[in-house]
Formats: structure tokens, C-alpha cells, sequence
């Protein structure tokens, strides 16, 4: 008889996972006592409608009917999946051991022409955690440590192959300035030989794109391509940098070829902030935990309140960490900047709907507006608190983590 | 007859010296949430300290404020013991070499600047005392020390004595696992690493059976050995080892060779405790977590996650948090708590796991880790809930001197970090990392 029941329990187990299996696109109303939309106010008691993996309305809960059949989840706070604006999960793996370490090749510090779809791990643990956490969209790729250690891209961090989770193949190259650069490479040594090898590529770079936009095309180099692509302003600079005078040294090199730029870590900024306000540069800024030693010795809790009182875009990082924790978390990162001193609505945004802006992808993730990807992050509570967790991460309309 | 009117004047003069300390006047701490840390807490409590000591907590009704006290209005603010962290490599020390995977000589006592900003740091964070280690990569790195972060020219006027005719001031530290596995002459493997350390507690018992022997002649002595006699002192339990252990393995192992030799330890980090938390609650060993943000970033971390507090409150193991400071950061060691308390940790567990759990891990629980009568006055005044992320470290005080206040610029500085704040950073324990060794 009890082994009867047991069966029975089993068997009504298994109907109901299969009536709303995890893996399938389904109709989802999320139902939210706060709705971040990033698209206007929050809404109270706002309610989002997901269809076929999009979103397909949003409003409160008076205004929207929620149609017979769609599965309901209630929380307390909803916000749009979050957004990494940089990052090298997928590349740097959990283990931290050689074979799981892709980040970084040592054979020569100027390589822009390493692809970052080819290196990519979607099944890694680090990228499964990261989803845990809220962000479903990560920029990144390889890591500072070279004058240029390849290329970055834009994947969600729910797909389990390169080809279905890719958003952008190729954002920016990696470029790192001052003392970043590793010591393991014959050349750079110094700050001004790495300006001046960069320089020369740049040139070079230049009358590449000239010569291959004329009917008289050259040869293909790959590593001139991807220099061309950034004169050409389709793809960004990513520059590592973290002293002021490291800073100064990128905007210079901006200021030279025009090509569009990212600054990424950027200790030292808020020394320089009319000078970064006025190029117009936004700045990735590091995890606001970083470790306070080496180039990052003089950084600042404060340094993103800061910057965005000048005028500056900020947006946050996961960054990279040669050791433990293995990862960072923007989130987390985003948090300790409210804490001091960050307008949390301005963190919020620095979390979605303006990194979507920055990268042009908008029109696919960072609000919760009817057409876009349905990535939605359910928590239970204030979304910045150390106690609050995720009740459920949506990517693509489909519940991919849910509160066990 | 003059003797025994010297010594009359002299036991004079040492009363007038104890009536002169006595006449400090009272501090009385009014309006604030108290957190004791002994399971009581007083929603608008009074807490009243003398010559750097307690002498009342209660609510307003309970305590008398005496005429003289100097009065301070912390209402609306948060009152808690000062944190205790277990495992700290604050204050730019090092530790043992390469030359041996075993150091129980070495002392990091001798090697610590007290004036590192790194200890102003930890200040900003709410720590008050904190169990320096010596760096890592070692099966056994050396002695650790047990400190007051009191503003100090020398160590010694931080240190807490444990037993000072013997000259002990702190625990000592080991490891297992992959922490200490590399190249001769350090083990191979973790089986290896263990005899190792087996062959030198064999060596130390019989140390210790000579010195039992010759029940105090000096003629019968052995010689004098300092690894030797610091690991008698680990053998008649006045030394706690405190081992770095991460693997559920790993850690039944630091149990198995605690309990053939008889020592008392906490283990260290213990990022699988959830795999074993029944076999380390029966042992009746203390454990202290390390939280990270991530797991991985070595082998031994792969399997870390948030949940551990939990897990060992529900196995009923007596555990606390570090922060292996410069690993996580002082100044955000509430955070650690905090974490586990998202993952089901009870509260009360979390103030427990900052403060008095601590302290018992450091024989120093008569003294320090709860707010209540006779303890020492360590107390840090919080703007809001300890284990929210808006919460800013107000002021922190030691044996009832403020030594950090956040309204200082000078001391606000090391909360916030920025230009030249780290100036005597020496974070010797990274230096291990750039040789080949970890946490």
C-alpha cells in the first residue's frame, strides 16, 4: 500500500514537471509588488506578460488582464535580467587551473585578432552561477594583461552553446595600458614602448581600412581587420587602465585616431574627471570591492557616486580575478556603490537599460518593454540588500533558476 | 621596622594608583539598539562603561546613570560587541619560509607593523580584536597572535595575553589539503602531508615525555627546542591550532589527526563543511567560514557556496565567519554574516558568528565577543541593522577609548578608500601568492 502511494506521489510528480517543463518557452505572467520597468516609474503591483520567449505587455495589475493559461509568478521586486558590462566567465573558469584559463595568451602581447566565439565555454560554472545571481546578459571575452589580448562579445548566460547564446560576436578589443600588461611578454616592457607599438598598429590599422574600402583591396590579415573594424568605429576600444596618468595616455591615443572607446577599471578616475567628462568617454568602472594593491591601490568605495555627479556614464563589472573569488558579481559590485553614496535608480539603470544602450542592444534586453527578450530577474526584496535572493531568473520567457 | 614601613607606604601608593584609575568617569551610551550578543538584545537600551569596562547594559529603565557619567545620545543607532575576526593577515606580517613545509618556531608576533593602514582598515570595519595568521602555503606557517587593534607603537601593547609566564600569545596555524602541497620539502600529496605532520607530534610527545620525566629537575631537561616546546604547548591544549581546510575530506582528516593526538583546533575556511556538518557537529570541533562572492578560484573552493552558516547552525557545529583579510575585506566583514543569513542563517546565529564564537575560538570569551557586565568595553556603534548593505560603521571603540570615528576625515579615509590612503599597505600575504602560495 505505501509503496502504492509512493508510486502514485511519483507519477503525479512527473505529470506535473511535464506540464511545465523548465526547458520549454511557455506563457508567463510575472506579477511584482515593485516593477523595475527601466522604461519610466517602477510600477506597484505591476504585472509582465510573457508570450513565446518576449515580452508581450507591461502595466499594472488593474490595467492587465492575465489570460487564462499562463503559468503565475509572484514576487516582491522585479527588474529587467541584468547586464555585465565586463567580464571573462567563460573564459576564466572555476577551477582556475591551465586547461579552464583561456583568457590570456602569453605567445605575443598584440593578438586583436583572437575571436572570442571560438574560446567561449557556455556550459562553464562561473557563467551558470552569474545566472543565478540576475545577470543574464554578460559582455566578455579576453582578459587585460596584454597591450591587445584579443577580442570580447555579448552573450546571454542561459544558452549552453556559443550559437545560442551569442547576442554580439565581436564588442571590442582588449587593450590594457600601464602596468597591467604582463611581465611575461618580451615586449612591452614600459609604458611608452606599449604606446608607441599601439600607435604604429593603429597607423597601420588606418591604411588598412582606407586601402580595403578602395578598388584596390589588400591581402586579408586578420589582425588588420579587426584593427580597421575599430577605425572604422564598428567596434569598441576596451582599454584596461587604472592610474591617472594611465588615463590621460588613453584619452590622448582617443583623442589621435577617434576610434570609440570604453574605459575599463579606471581607478584613478575621479582624479581626472573633468578630462574623461569632457571626451566623452564612458567608464566601465572596476568591481567596487577590488582589492586595494597594485595599480588598484588607490581605489575608492566612492568612485562611481562620483563620477556620475560629473556627468560621467558608469556601468558596472564583474571584472577579473586571478584568484579567489573567481568571479565578482556587478550586482554585489553595484551595491557596495549605493551604499556609498550611488543613486540606486542610477545604479539600476547602470545594470540594464543603459549598458543595452552603450553595447546597441536595446532593442533586445535592459527594460521590460512589449517586443523585448523576455530576461527577468525575480527577487525578495530590495535587489541591493546582502539578504535578498533571486526567486527566479526568466531568460527568453523560459524559467531557467527557480527557488528550490 | 623601615621595611615594614616601606612596604606599608608602597601597598599605599598601589592604592591611591587603583582609586586615582577607579575615579574615570562613567561613559553612558543612551537611546540605541544594544545587540549583546548572549541571546539579549534592549530595543531602547543604556550602556554604561568604567575605567574600559562594562558595568551595565539594560534597557533605560533598568539602568541607573550615575551623576557623573558623561552622556552620549546614540539614538537610532545600533550598539554591538566589536566584531572578532578568527583569521586576519592584517598588519603586513609574513610568516614561515620555504625552507620547511613546518614552522612551528616561527612567530608572526615579530614580524607585524603596528602601524599598518591595513589595521586602520579593519577598524573601519567594525573589528576590534583579531587572530593574525602567519602567511599561508605551509602545513604548519607558524604561531598566530591574538590582538587588540588598539591605536599601538609596539605589539606588545596589542597583544592579549593568554598564558604570559609561558610566553603564549595566540594559536597555531596549519593547513592540509592542497594548500601546502609543492615541491621538497613539501609534500607531494595530501597522505604525505598528513604523516608529515604526524612524524612531528610523535616527536613532540616524547619532547614533552622527557620534560614530564625529569618532573622538574633542570639537570633531567632536554634540550631547549622551540618547535618542539610551542608544539607541547598545542599538546597540553594551551595552544588552539587553527587549520586551513576546505575539502569535506580534508576536514575529516584535520579531525582525525586532532583527536589521535589530543589537541584542540578550529578548523579554518571549511568550504564543505555542508558535506560532513554531522561528523564535524560529533567531533565537536568549532568552525569558521570564509565566504566568497564566487566559488572556484582554486581547486579547494570549487564546491563553496553561501548555504554553510546554515548548514552547520542546523547540524549544531559551533561556527563563526573571517574574513582571511586581504582575501575578503575588513571593512565589509558584516557582509560575510549577512550572506549567510540569505541562505536561512538565523539572526541571532549571525551576531553570534561575528563576535562571541569567535572569541571562544581564541580562549577569549571571558573577556571580549558580548556586551555584559565585567567584559572589556569593545563596541562598535552602527548606523542601522548590522547585516544590511546600507549600514555605515559609526564609531568603534576598544576597552572604552573611541579609536575610529567616521566622522574624522582622517578616519574616514580608511572606510572609503582613495588617493594614497593605503600608504604602508605591505600585503605580505599576497607576496605568498606571487611565490606559488594561497590562502
Amino acid at each position: 500500500m505505501n509503496r502504492l502511494i509512493t508510486t502514485l506521489s511519483l507519477t503525479i510528480l512527473l505529470t506535473a514537471g511535464l506540464l511545465a517543463p523548465e526547458t520549454e518557452a511557455q506563457q508567463i505572467a510575472v506579477k511584482g509588488e515593485t516593477v523595475y520597468t527601466m522604461n519610466g516609474e517602477p510600477l506597484s503591483d505591476g504585472v509582465v506578460l510573457i508570450r513565446d520567449g518576449v515580452i508581450e505587455e507591461v502595466g499594472p495589475a488593474s490595467q492587465v488582464e492575465i489570460p487564462g493559461g499562463y503559468t503565475l509568478y509572484e514576487t516582491e521586486v522585479v527588474t529587467p535580467g541584468l547586464i555585465d558590462s565586463r567580464s571573462t566567465v567563460g573564459f576564466s573558469g572555476i577551477l582556475n587551473q591551465d586547461h579552464d584559463q583561456d583568457q590570456l595568451e602569453m605567445s605575443s602581447a598584440f593578438q586583436p585578432e583572437l575571436r572570442a566565439i571560438d574560446a567561449y565555454n557556455a556550459r562553464e560554472d562561473l557563467v551558470k552561477f552569474l545566472l543565478e545571481t540576475g545577470i543574464t546578459t554578460v559582455h566578455t571575452g579576453h582578459g587585460p594583461g596584454a597591450l591587445a589580448s584579443g577580442q570580447t562579445m555579448i552573450v546571454k548566460t542561459s544558452g549552453n552553446k556559443i550559437e545560442s547564446a551569442l547576442i554580439d560576436s565581436t564588442t571590442a578589443i582588449a587593450i590594457t595600458l600601464g602596468s597591467g600588461i604582463s611581465g611575461g611578454f618580451s615586449t612591452p616592457g614600459t609604458r611608452s614602448k606599449s604606446v608607441a607599438m599601439l600607435r604604429q598598429q593603429l597607423l597601420d590599422a588606418k591604411s588598412y581600412a582606407e586601402r580595403r574600402a578602395s578598388d584596390n583591396p589588400p591581402g586579408r590579415n586578420l589582425a588588420r581587420e579587426t584593427l580597421a573594424d575599430l577605425i572604422d568605429g564598428k567596434i569598441f576600444a576596451l582599454v584596461e587602465v587604472h592610474r591617472a596618468h594611465d588615463i590621460m595616455t588613453a584619452l590622448r591615443l582617443q583623442d589621435e585616431f577617434g576610434f570609440k572607446m570604453l574605459l575599463s577599471g579606471a581607478t584613478e578616475s575621479y582624479l581626472v574627471r573633468d578630462e574623461i567628462r569632457q571626451a566623452g568617454v564612458p567608464v566601465i568602472i572596476h568591481p567596487t570591492m577590488t582589492r586595494t594593491w597594485g595599480e588598484s591601490q588607490n581605489a575608492s568605495f566612492e568612485t562611481a557616486a562620483k563620477l556620475t555627479e560629473a556627468g560621467i556614464p558608469v556601468y558596472f563589472q564583474s571584472g577579473y580575478e586571478g584568484y579567489v573569488p573567481k568571479t565578482r558579481v556587478a550586482l554585489y559590485e553595484a551595491a557596495i556603490a549605493v551604499a556609498n553614496g550611488l543613486d540606486r535608480i542610477t545604479a539600476l539603470e547602470a545594470l540594464t537599460i543603459e549598458p543595452a544602450r552603450l553595447f546597441g542592444i536595446d532593442d533586445r534586453v535592459g527594460s521590460l518593454e512589449p517586443g523585448k527578450d523576455a530576461d527577468l530577474v525575480l527577487f525578495n526584496g530590495d535587489p541591493f540588500e546582502y539578504i535578498t535572493t533571486t526567486r527566479a531568473v526568466i531568460v527568453d520567457g523560459k524559467v531557467v533558476k527557480e527557488e528550490s | 621596622m623601615l621595611y615594614f614601613r616601606t612596604l606599608l607606604l608602597l601597598i599605599a601608593c598601589g592604592w591611591f594608583a587603583v582609586v586615582a584609575a577607579a575615579q574615570e568617569r562613567p561613559k553612558a551610551f543612551v537611546g540605541a539598539e544594544i545587540i549583546t550578543a548572549t541571546g539579549e538584545n534592549f530595543q531602547d537600551g543604556v550602556m554604561l562603561i568604567r575605567d574600559g569596562r562594562i558595568e551595565a547594559v539594560g534597557s533605560r529603565q533598568e539602568v541607573d546613570i550615575p551623576g557623573d557619567a558623561e552622556v552620549y545620545d546614540v539614538e537610532g543607532n545600533v550598539i554591538m560587541p566589536g566584531l572578532v575576526d578568527p583569521h586576519s593577515h592584517i598588519g603586513g606580517g609574513d610568516g614561515g619560509d620555504r625552507s620547511s613545509a613546518l614552522h612551528p618556531d616561527v612567530r608572526i608576533m615579530d614580524t607585524i607593523d603596528p602601524r599598518s593602514d591595513t589595521i586602520r582598515r579593519a577598524l573601519a570595519g567594525g573589528v576590534t580584536t583579531a587572530n593574525i595568521m602567519p602567511g599561508s602555503g605551509h602545513l604548519m606557517s607558524g604561531q598566530t597572535v591574538y590582538v587588540k587593534l588598539k591605536p599601538a607603537n609596539t605589539i606588545e601593547e596589542m597583544l592579549v595575553t593568554v598564558d604570559e609566564e609561558a610566553g603564549i600569545y595566540g594559536g597555531v596555524k596549519m593547513a592540509n589539503g592542497t594548500n601546502s602541497l609543492r615541491s621538497s620539502p613539501f609534500p607531494g600529496t595530501r597522505a604525505k602531508s598528513a604523516a608529515m605532520v604526524r612524524e612531528l607530534y610523535v616527536q613532540a610527545q616524547e619532547y614533552k615525555a622527557q620534560i614530564d620525566a625529569a618532573d622538574g629537575d633542570p639537570d633531567k631537561m632536554p634540550e631547549r627546542n622551540l618547535r618542539m616546546e610551542t608544539l607541547v604547548e598545542v599538546l597540553e591544549g594551551k595552544r588552539i591550532v587553527h587549520n586551513h581546510t576546505h575539502r569535506h575530506d580534508d576536514i575529516l582528516t584535520a579531525i582525525r589527526l586532532a583527536q589521535e593526538f589530543g589537541y584542540r583546533m578550529v578548523l579554518h575556511h571549511v568550504t564543505e563543511a555542508w558535506k560532513v556538518a554531522e561528523e564535524i557537529a560529533e567531533a565537536g570541533y568549532p568552525a569558521s567560514i570564509i565566504v566568497l562572492d564566487s566559488p572556484g578560484g582554486k581547486l579547494e573552493a570549487e564546491h563553496l557556496y553561501y548555504k554553510t552558516g546554515r548548514v552547520l547552525e542546523e547540524a549544531g557545529v559551533d561556527f563563526g565567519y573571517h574574513t582571511d583579510d586581504s582575501v575578503t575585506d575588513s571593512r565589509l566583514f558584516l557582509r560575510s554574516a549577512a550572506f549567510g543569513i540569505r541562505e536561512g542563517m538565523s539572526r541571532e546565529k549571525a551576531v553570534e558568528s561575528m563576535t562571541i564564537a569567535n572569541a571562544r575560538m581564541m580562549d577569549m570569551e571571558d573577556r571580549v565577543g558580548s556586551l555584559e557586565p565585567g567584559k572589556d568595553a569593545d563596541f562598535i556603534l552602527l548606523s542601522g541593522d548590522p547585516f544590511s548593505v546600507y549600514t555605515q560603521v559609526r564609531q568603534t571603540w576598544i576597552e572604552g577609548e573611541k579609536v575610529w570615528d567616521r566622522e574624522d576625515p582622517e578616519d574616514r579615509k580608511y572606510a572609503t578608500g582613495g588617493y594614497n590612503v593605503i600608504q604602508r599597505s605591505a600585503f605580505g600575504h599576497y607576496d605568498h601568492y606571487n611565490l606559488g602560495g594561497s590562502q
